[in-house]
C-alpha cells in the first residue's frame, strides 16, 4: 500500500464506493470480492491532467467510452478531458455533455475548459459558467493564448473562480511552419523545425504575467514540458515562490528526435520529440520536484491519418495504458515518487484531491489501483484499448502492469482486463 | 545494392562507385544509332509523381525504355488521388497490377520511406520534399568525374538555398563521400538551422570562394524565399550570391559550373554565364538518363521476381 506518507504491507477493505479499513490480515467479510495484491502496489488511482478523448467531432479516433476503458486499463480513475474537440469545450453547454457521457465510463471524466472562446485566442470563454459545472482546469490546449494582454485578464479574472489556467507553451509565430523538433535531425531530414526557444518564450511571458498577478492568487500550469529550457525556468520560477506548476509526458522523458529519421508519423507530436539533453533535463525535473506531474497527452489519431505524409499527419501519441511502466522503469525513482507524479500531485491541481488521489484510508472513496511493478509485457497496438494505434512503443517490453483497477469501489479493471 | 534505392547513403561508397563505373555503359549505349538494349524487357517502371517535374519525369522515363522496360505514368491530376485516395492506397492498387519498381517524387520528405515500407516493389526516390534526390547527385557526380577523372580532393562550393535543397541534401553527402572538399555559399537565412555532422565548411562571401573552387554548383533560389522573411529581395540576393558575368570571371580556367535545373536566368545565374563553356548543365541532363538507367539495371537487373 503506497501513499505520500510511505508504503507498508496492508489488506484494504473497500465496502460500496468507500475505503472501510486499511490493516494488516483484515478479515474479510462473507461474499467479498477478493483481488489478489501479493507482490503489488495498492496505490491511488492515477489522475491525467491532459488527455484528448475526441468526442465529440472525432469519434472515429476516440470516444469517453474507449478512452476510459484505456485510462482505467492504465491505473487511472480520473482523466481530465481537454476541450479541443469539435465543437470546442467552451461553453457550460458543451462541458455538458461531456460529463453527461463520461458518468458510465470506467473512469472518473473531468473536462478542462477552453480559455477563449472558440480556442481562438481573441475573447474570454464563460469560465465562471463552465467553472460552476466543476471544471476547475482551462486551456486553450492544442494553442497556447498569444496575446499576452488577453492571458493576463484571464488570470485575473480566473483568480476569483479559484481555477487554475493550463498552457500550450508554443510561440505560434516562431513555431510556425514546423513539424518536429529544430536541429541535427530536422536540418539532415529535411522536415521543417519547431526551436526549443518556441516554447521557452512562452513559458517566459506566462511565468512573467504569474508573477504580474501573483497578488490576486492566480494559478498557472504549465502543460506538457519538453525542453532543457523552460524545466530551468520554471525550476527558477518555484524558487521564486511563484504559483506555477508544470507537467511532463511519458514520451518526452523516454524518445528523441532521432525516431523521426523513420518518417513515421507516429513519432510525430506536438510540442515535438526533443533532443538528449532536453530528455536528460526533464527527467531531472522530474526527480527534483521541478515538475508537479506526468500527463499524458493521450492523443489517439485513426491510422490513415496517421499514414499521411510526415508533415501533413496530425500531432499527437497514445499514453494512457504506457505512461505508468514508463515512468517507473525509465525514472529511476522510487514508487512513491513515481505515483506523486501520476496521482496525488496532479488530483491536487486538478481540484480532485476530495475524490481522488488518496490517500489509501479509511473513509475515503474506493478510487484505487493496484500495480504489479515487476510484471512485464509487450505493447501490441491491436490489444491497447484505445479506438486508435498511434502508441510509439510498439513492440517495447515494458516492465510494470496495472493489475486492477477500482472506480468508487467497482472493480472495472481485474487482472489486467477491463470488465465493461 | 539495395532493393530500393531512397538516400545517398543506403548506396555508400562502393555503391555510388559501382553506379559510376556502370553508367560509363550506358552513356555508351546512349550513342548508338538505335540507344536501346533488351535488359529489362518484360518489367513494369511507374512513376509516382505527387508534384509536377519535367526532367526528373522524362530522364527516368528515357531510362526506362532505353532498357526495353515497360512504363506507366501517373498523373495526380487526373487519378484516383484527387477524389481523395490515400498514398497507401494508391501504391497498394498499383503493386496489385504488378509493377517492378516505384519512382516516387514528392514534396514531403519522406515519402519514399513511407511507400517502401507499404510495398514488396523497389522503390527509388526522385526527390522528397527538401529533403533528397539521390539520382541528381549521382548524375552530377558522374558528370564531374567524366571531366575531372574524380571528385578526390576537388574543392566543390554548393552556392544557394541549401535550407530547401533536396539537391544538397544529396549531394553534400556523395560528394564528400567521394573525397570533395564541399563548402556551402549562402544567406544564414537559407542555410539548415544546423549543420552538426555535416561534411562541409560555409561562407558568406561568394567572391572569395570562386577563385578557390574547381566545381561552382548553383541551386534554384525560389522566388517565394522574399516572402518568408528569408531574403529582402531576389535582387540583394543576385547582388551576393549569383553568378553574374563579372562574378564568373573569378573562376579559374578549368573550374566547372553546374546546376540542377530547372534554372531561374538572371538570379542565381546569369543567362550568358550558363552558355560558357565551362557550364556542365545540357552534360547534366544527357548524364542523367545513363545515370538512372545504370539505377534500374542495378535495382530490377538481376533475375525477374517471384
Amino acid at each position: 500500500m503506497v501513499n505520500a506518507t510511505g508504503s507498508r504491507v496492508a489488506d484494504v477493505l473497500v465496502v460500496d464506493d468507500e475505503i472501510v479499513a486499511v490493516g494488516e490480515g483484515l478479515a474479510a467479510p462473507d461474499g467479498t470480492w477478493v483481488l489478489d495484491a501479493g507482490g503489488c502496489l495498492v496505490a491511488p488511482g492515477l489522475v491525467d491532467l491532459h488527455a484528448h478523448l475526441r468526442q465529440p467531432g472525432k469519434e472515429e479516433a476516440e470516444t469517453i467510452e474507449s478512452g476510459a476503458r484505456a485510462a482505467a486499463l492504465g491505473g487511472y480513475t480520473a482523466v481530465v478531458a481537454m476541450p479541443n474537440t469539435d465543437p470546442p469545450l467552451d461553453t457550460a453547454a458543451a462541458v455538458r455533455e461531456v460529463l453527461d457521457l463520461g458518468t458510465t465510463a470506467t473512469c472518473d471524466i473531468r473536462v478542462a475548459g477552453a480559455i477563449t472562446k472558440g480556442r481562438a485566442g481573441e475573447a474570454l470563454a464563460p469560465l465562471a459558467e463552465m467553472a460552476d459545472l466543476g471544471v476547475r482546469l482551462f486551456t486553450d490546449d492544442g494553442a497556447g493564448v498569444q496575446d499576452g494582454r488577453l492571458m493576463r485578464r484571464a488570470l485575473e479574472y480566473s483568480s476569483a473562480l479559484g481555477v487554475t489556467l493550463a498552457q500550450h507553451c508554443e510561440d505560434t509565430a516562431l513555431a510556425a511552419g514546423g513539424h518536429m523538433n529544430e536541429g541535427k535531425w530536422s536540418s539532415r531530414l529535411g522536415i521543417p523545425g519547431v526551436p526549443a526557444e518556441a516554447e521557452q518564450l512562452m513559458v517566459m511571458r506566462d511565468i512573467a504575467l504569474a508573477r504580474l498577478t501573483a497578488r490576486l492568487g492566480s494559478r498557472v500550469h504549465l502543460q506538457h514540458l519538453s525542453t532543457a529550457g523552460a524545466v530551468a525556468l520554471v525550476r527558477a520560477a518555484r524558487a521564486e515562490g511563484l504559483a506555477v506548476t508544470a507537467e511532463a509526458a511519458p514520451h518526452h522523458f523516454t524518445l528523441t528526435d532521432a525516431a523521426v529519421a523513420s518518417y513515421d508519423p507516429v513519432f510525430k507530436v506536438n510540442p515535438p520529440l526533443r533532443a538528449q539533453a532536453d530528455v536528460d533535463a526533464v527527467k531531472a525535473g522530474l526527480a527534483d520536484g521541478t515538475f508537479h506531474a506526468i500527463a499524458t497527452d493521450h492523443a489517439p489519431h485513426a491510422p490513415e491519418d496517421k499514414e499521411l505524409p510526415f508533415d501533413q499527419a496530425p500531432p499527437g501519441m497514445l499514453g494512457l495504458q504506457t505512461a505508468l511502466p514508463l515512468a517507473l522503469g525509465e525514472l529511476g525513482l522510487p514508487a512513491e515518487a513515481v505515483l506523486g507524479l501520476l496521482s496525488w500531485q496532479p488530483a491536487r491541481i486538478a481540484g480532485l484531491d476530495a475524490t481522488h488521489g488518496g490517500p489509501v484510508a479509511e473513509g475515503r472513496p474506493a478510487n484505487l489501483c493496484v500495480i504489479d511493478p515487476a510484471a512485464t509485457w509487450v505493447v501490441e497496438p491491436d490489444r491497447l484499448a484505445s479506438r486508435s494505434r498511434n502508441t510509439p512503443y510498439a513492440g517495447r517490453k515494458l516492465t510494470g502492469q496495472v493489475r486492477h483497477t477500482l472506480l468508487y469501489g467497482e472493480p472495472v479493471v481485474v487482472d489486467a482486463q477491463a470488465l465493461r | 545494392m539495395n532493393h530500393h534505392l531512397l538516400s545517398v547513403a543506403d548506396l555508400g561508397l562502393d555503391g555510388l562507385e559501382e553506379v559510376m563505373v556502370l553508367t560509363d555503359s550506358f552513356v555508351e549505349v546512349s550513342g548508338r544509332a538505335i540507344p536501346k538494349v533488351p535488359t529489362l524487357r518484360g518489367r513494369t517502371i511507374v512513376s509516382l509523381f505527387y508534384e509536377e517535374s519535367t526532367r526528373t519525369r522524362l530522364s527516368f522515363e528515357t531510362a526506362a525504355k532505353r532498357l526495353s522496360a515497360d512504363t506507366m505514368n501517373f498523373s495526380v491530376a487526373s487519378s484516383s488521388v484527387k477524389k481523395g485516395e490515400s498514398i497507401r492506397d494508391t501504391v497498394q492498387t498499383i503493386e496489385a497490377m504488378g509493377v517492378d519498381a516505384m519512382v516516387v517524387r514528392h514534396s514531403s520528405a519522406g515519402v519514399p520511406w513511407q511507400v517502401a515500407s507499404w510495398v514488396d516493389v523497389s522503390v527509388i526516390n526522385a526527390g522528397d520534399g527538401w529533403h533528397e534526390h539521390p539520382t541528381q547527385a549521382l548524375l552530377d557526380c558522374y558528370t564531374i568525374r567524366s571531366r575531372k577523372g574524380t571528385l578526390d580532393g576537388l574543392r566543390v562550393a554548393v552556392v544557394g538555398d541549401v535550407k530547401h535543397s533536396r539537391v544538397a541534401r544529396s549531394n553534400v553527402w556523395a560528394f564528400a563521400m567521394l573525397g570533395a572538399d564541399v563548402t556551402l555559399v549562402a544567406p544564414p537565412t537559407l542555410l539548415p538551422p544546423s549543420l552538426d555532422g555535416w561534411p562541409v565548411t560555409v561562407s558568406h562571401d561568394l567572391d572569395e570562394v570562386l577563385p578557390k573552387c574547381d566545381v561552382v554548383y548553383l541551386l534554384r533560389m525560389q522566388a517565394e524565399r522574399q516572402t518568408e522573411a528569408l531574403l529582402p529581395s531576389l535582387r540583394e540576393y543576385t547582388a551576393r550570391y549569383g553568378l553574374t558575368r563579372a562574378r564568373a570571371g573569378l573562376l579559374s580556367d578549368d573550374a566547372l559550373v553546374m546546376h540542377p535545373g530547372p534554372m531561374n536566368r538572371g538570379v542565381e545565374i546569369a543567362a550568358d554565364v550558363a552558355e560558357l563553356p565551362c557550364s556542365l548543365i545540357t552534360r547534366q541532363v544527357a548524364n542523367g538518363v545513363a545515370v538512372r538507367m545504370a539505377v534500374l539495371f542495378l535495382l530490377l537487373g538481376a533475375a525477374p521476381r517471384g
